[in-house]
Order: C-alpha cells, then structure tokens, then sequence
C-alpha cells in the first residue's frame, strides 16, 4: 500500500464542491429541503385534522420519514456518475496519469461530494431548525442537531454506495439503472421483505434475528437513531417491541453508520482497475 | 553510450481472448523523439496507456528510468511525465486558466508558470473562456498545455496534432523541437505520416499489436527496397530514351505526356542515371522520387496480410 498523499485528495474534492457550488446544485437542493421540511412542519399534522407546529419530535418524526426517501435519492443521483462518467467522457486517463493513487480519487470524489451534499442538508434544515427554535422553544435544538447529523450519514452512506456503483459499471446507463436498484432495495424492497419474514414465520424470526437485520439496511439504521432519540417516539412507534432497547444506543447506530460509508469505498477501491 | 529512458521487455496484452499487444520490446533513449505508426486498433494506444502505468500488463514489464510503471515508485516518476491522450477531454464547466489550474495543482507546480504556458500554446486570448466554447484546435492546444505542465522530462503524445490547423501544427512541431534541444524524451503517435517522418529520429511500426519495423526513416526505407521513381523529360524521342536504358530491368516503364517514368530498385539507380546522362543535351530535366514514409508504412501494412 502506497502513502496516502492528503493534498492530492483535497485537489479532487474541491473540484467535486466548486462544481456542485457553481452549477447551483447545492443551493437548488437547500431549497427543496427548507421548503419541505417547512411544508412538513406545519402540515404534518393534517391527516390528524389540525395544521400547524407540534412537538420537536413529532416534528422530527415526519421530516424522518420524507428524509429516508429523499436523502438517499439524491446522493445517488450525485454519486453515480463519478468515476464512470470521467471514464465515459475520457478524461479518466489523462486523470489517472497524473501522480495520484485510485483511492484518492475515489476518496476526493467522495468526500468533495459528501461536502456538497452536507452543504445543502445543513443550509436547508438548518433554517428550518432556527425557526423551530424560535418557535418551540431552544431545547428543541438538541434533537433537530442530532436528526440533521444522522441524516448527512445517511447521504453519506448512500453516495458511498453511488461511487462504488460508478466505479463497477460499465457505463453510464448502467450505473444509473444501478443507482436506483440501490434506493428500490434500501428505501422500499428491503422493509417488505423483512416484514413478509416477520408475518411468514409467525414472528419467530422477531426475537434475534430481526434487530441485526435491520441493521443490514442503512435507512433502518437512520430510522432507529432519530426515533429512539426519544422516549415519546419510542411509543408512538411501538418499535421497542421489536427492538432491544440495547441495541440503540446511538454511538452503535453512528458507527453502524460509518461501516456502511466505509465497506461500499472499499469494495468501489477493490473493483477500481 | 545510450541511457535508456523507456524499457519495454516482452510485453503481451489480452482483452479478454483478443490479443492487442503481441510481445513487444522497445528502448526508447533519453532526448530522442520516437514515433509510434500504425492503423486504428494495431495497438498503439493500449501500448502507451501501459507505458504510463494506466492499464496492467497481461505478462512482460514496463520500466521508466528505472522504475517499474505498476509499482508504488512510479507516482513521484509521474511528475516528470507529460501525457496527451488522444482526444482530449476536459471539463467542460472549467475555463482554459482553471483547467490548468487543477492538472498542475495535482503535478504540484507552482500557478505562475500557467499563464506564460497558454502563452506558449497560442491561448492566452482564451484564458478565462470556459473550454465548452473551445474549438477542436483550442482543445487540443490545451492538451498540449497540460502535458507540459511540470517542465516534463518524458512526453507522450498520442496523436497531438488532430484537429490542428497547419499554423498550429508548424508552432506544434516548434515547441517540440525546442524540448527536443533540452533533451526531453519523446514517443508520438501520428496518421499524417509525411508529417511526422521528418520530425523523429526513430519509428516504431506496429501492426496487430507486433512491433514490425523499428529504426531511423532511412533504415526502414532501405530494409523494404521500394521502388525509385524517375521523372524523365528530354527532347529526343521514345525509342532513343528506350536503347540508352536497354539492359536493365524495370519495375515499370511508361511515358506520360512526353514525360518517361521509370521505377526502379534502388541498386539500378546510379546504373539509370550514368546512362540517361548520355543523352547530353537532349536531357531536359531528371527528377529522383525517393518512396515516402506512407510507401514504407504502406509496404510494411502489406507484409504477410
């Protein structure tokens, strides 16, 4: 294994952010979040009658069910062109012919747009997250910091999973159809499945063997993290029947989370030839 | 003596069951200017791309000053290298200056030298123009740019005057002949052979992923034997031309508009000429065609096809 040289990875990632900065990426995605999570905020509620704001976690709950669509979607859609659309382009050559190593490609690509995708998450929940504090009350805060941490993980992870889709498909066309296999499998396949086990054996799977399974799936990883943040989602989800309170512990969920961030880099590394 | 630059030993490349480079061993020594000739699909880009490392070998080793190219050693012998693929390709949201900008901030030189370097390649009017509105030409001037970026003591140019207009490809060759001076090492890939013969020291002509003919124009012009054409205008008529040359054997013979055409091998040629000379003041003009490089390259395509 050759060093790792830090300044070759900040060339490329840099590049990654300016581009998002300057084709307006990041600004386009802060706004769809600030106007959703505004939207959810205040309409949450409605199928309960009533609009308006409630509670911190209420809040949090809603703005986590739209987020595990909507996060790994577009991290996917940022991700899967980046290594084979310079190889598609032709510009991978004359990239890999300069003194850099593919993991510091693979690395400066992830991590400029890992930067750019935190940029908008944090710019577009983080206006709402002050105007919630004004209205709710400074405490809530504290919650709303940890649901936007997690879901930047969650970008992560799935633009780890776009980069290592890039680098093992042989074109574009490919790597896209790929890309949405990925959120079709984590968002809406993976949960069915899992709940057809639970029905299918009668709940004997639930004891042991359901908990770990959810954390094959980083979208439940996200979920468990923001809804046992606190006691009151606990109930409302009546998700401590299926799941040891043991297990959610949020340092686990968090390094969980950095697991999955890191085995698609490493494998995307492997297949990079 | 000879410093080798370049050490190519035995090497074979597969894709898959096709074969692209079929066991070839090539030196290319320090300051010389290799040209690398073939037709689409002979091998010569694969080759190159396992000159620099960017694809493995199937068997056989690649060595750059030394330094085996798949091996860790070889990112710090990248900085010395410049590389031009061919059709260039760069980003398009990037103006000429930023593109710039980001290839010597991974070779690790200093941003002073980039705007003396557009200069240079006859870009500095389009410094701050993004390369979306560059035409072929300015592309390929960028290019050029880029592989120069480093002050490089190794070129590899893979067909690098596509696209260039004949006054780009004179300041082309210029540029080059001035790195040539300061002892740079160069391999270049080229179509328009009768452009790239007089620029090179030496040829290497692959075909089918074998090195066919390797040596100096002369050499690989001789070891062929096409050939000779001579141009032969006089005043007297065919039959006396026809009894001066009597006795030696042509390739071909035949007049065109009063003007005879001889071929012959390159052994007969003093023979023809101390005969036409005969002739005396009958002889208005004699003109010797030697065969061009596309003859050669042509000849060698044609051998055992």
């Amino acid at each position: 294994m050759s060093t790792i040289e830090i300044s070759q990875i900040k060339v490329i990632a840099s590049k990654e952010f300016r581009d998002r900065i300057r084709n307006r990426w990041v600004i386009a995605v802060a706004i769809i979040f600030t106007a959703f999570a505004l939207a959810i905020a205040y309409f949450g509620a409605a199928q309960q009658g009533e609009v308006g704001l409630r509670g911190i976690e209420v809040t949090i709950a809603s703005l986590v069910s739209l987020v595990i669509y909507l996060i790994p979607l577009i991290a996917l859609i940022l991700g899967y062109d980046a290594i084979v659309g310079e190889r598609e382009r032709g510009s991978l050559d004359l990239l890999l012919s300069m003194p850099i190593t593919r993991l510091e490609l693979i690395l400066g690509k992830f991590l400029g747009l890992s930067a750019a995708l935190a940029s908008a998450t944090l710019a577009g929940f983080g206006l709402v997250g002050v105007w919630l504090s004004y209205q709710i009350g400074i405490g809530a805060l504290y919650h709303y910091a940890g649901f936007m941490v997690s879901a930047i993980l969650l970008g992560m992870v799935f633009l780890s999973l776009a980069v290592m889709v890039s680098v093992i498909s042989k074109d574009r066309a490919q790597a896209s159809g790929g890309a949405i296999s990925v959120w079709f499998l984590f968002v809406l396949v993976y949960d069915l499945i899992l709940l057809g086990l639970l029905v299918l054996s009668g709940g004997s799977v639930g004891e042991t063997l359901f908990p770990f399974l959810l954390l094959l799936n980083p979208a439940d990883i996200f979920r468990i993290l923001n809804i046992f943040s606190t006691q009151d989602l606990q109930v409302f989800y009546g998700l401590t029947t299926v799941f040891p309170i043991s297990l959610s512990n949020p340092w686990l969920m968090g390094a969980m989370m950095i697991t999955w961030i890191i085995m698609p880099l490493t494998i995307a590394l492997w297949r990079f030839k | 003596m000879k410093n080798n630059v370049i050490e190519v030993k035995s090497v074979f490349k597969y894709y898959g069951e096709v074969l692209a480079v079929n066991g070839v061993t090539l030196t290319v020594f320090k300051g010389e200017t290799l040209g690398l000739i073939g037709h689409n699909g002979a091998g010569k880009s694969t080759l190159f791309k396992m000159m620099l490392g960017l694809i493995p070998t199937t068997s056989g080793e690649i060595v750059i000053n030394g330094t085996p190219v798949q091996g860790n050693a070889f990112r710090e012998l990248r900085r010395s290298i410049g590389y031009l693929p061919e059709n260039v390709v760069f980003y398009d949201n990037l103006t000429g200056l930023e593109t710039l900008q980001f290839f010597a901030e991974l070779k690790g030189c200093a941003h002073e030298a980039l705007l003396p370097l557009l200069e240079k390649v006859g870009l500095i009017h389009a410094a701050n123009r993004r390369v979306d509105g560059y035409s072929k030409g300015m592309r390929q001037r960028l290019g050029f740019a880029q592989a120069l970026l480093g002050k490089p003591r190794i070129l590899f140019l893979d067909e690098p005057t596509t696209g260039l207009d004949p006054e780009g490809i004179r300041e082309f060759y210029a540029i080059l002949h001035e790195l040539n001076v300061q002892g740079v090492t160069v391999i270049i890939t080229s179509h328009i052979l009768s452009e790239i013969q007089e620029r090179v020291q030496r040829l290497a002509v692959l075909k089918s992923g074998k090195i066919q003919a390797l040596g100096t124009v002369q050499e690989l012009r001789e070891s062929v034997d096409l050939p000779l054409t001579i141009h032969v205008r006089q005043h007297g008529s065919a039959e006396t031309l026809m009894s001066t040359l009597q006795g030696i054997t042509f390739e071909a013979l035949s007049v065109e508009s009063g003007v005879a055409i001889i071929r012959c091998h390159r052994a007969q040629k003093m023979e023809v000429l101390r005969r036409l000379g005969a002739l005396g003041n009958a002889l208005e003009d004699v003109i010797v065609k030697e065969p061009t490089l596309e003859d050669v390259f042509l000849g060698y395509a044609g051998l055992g096809a």
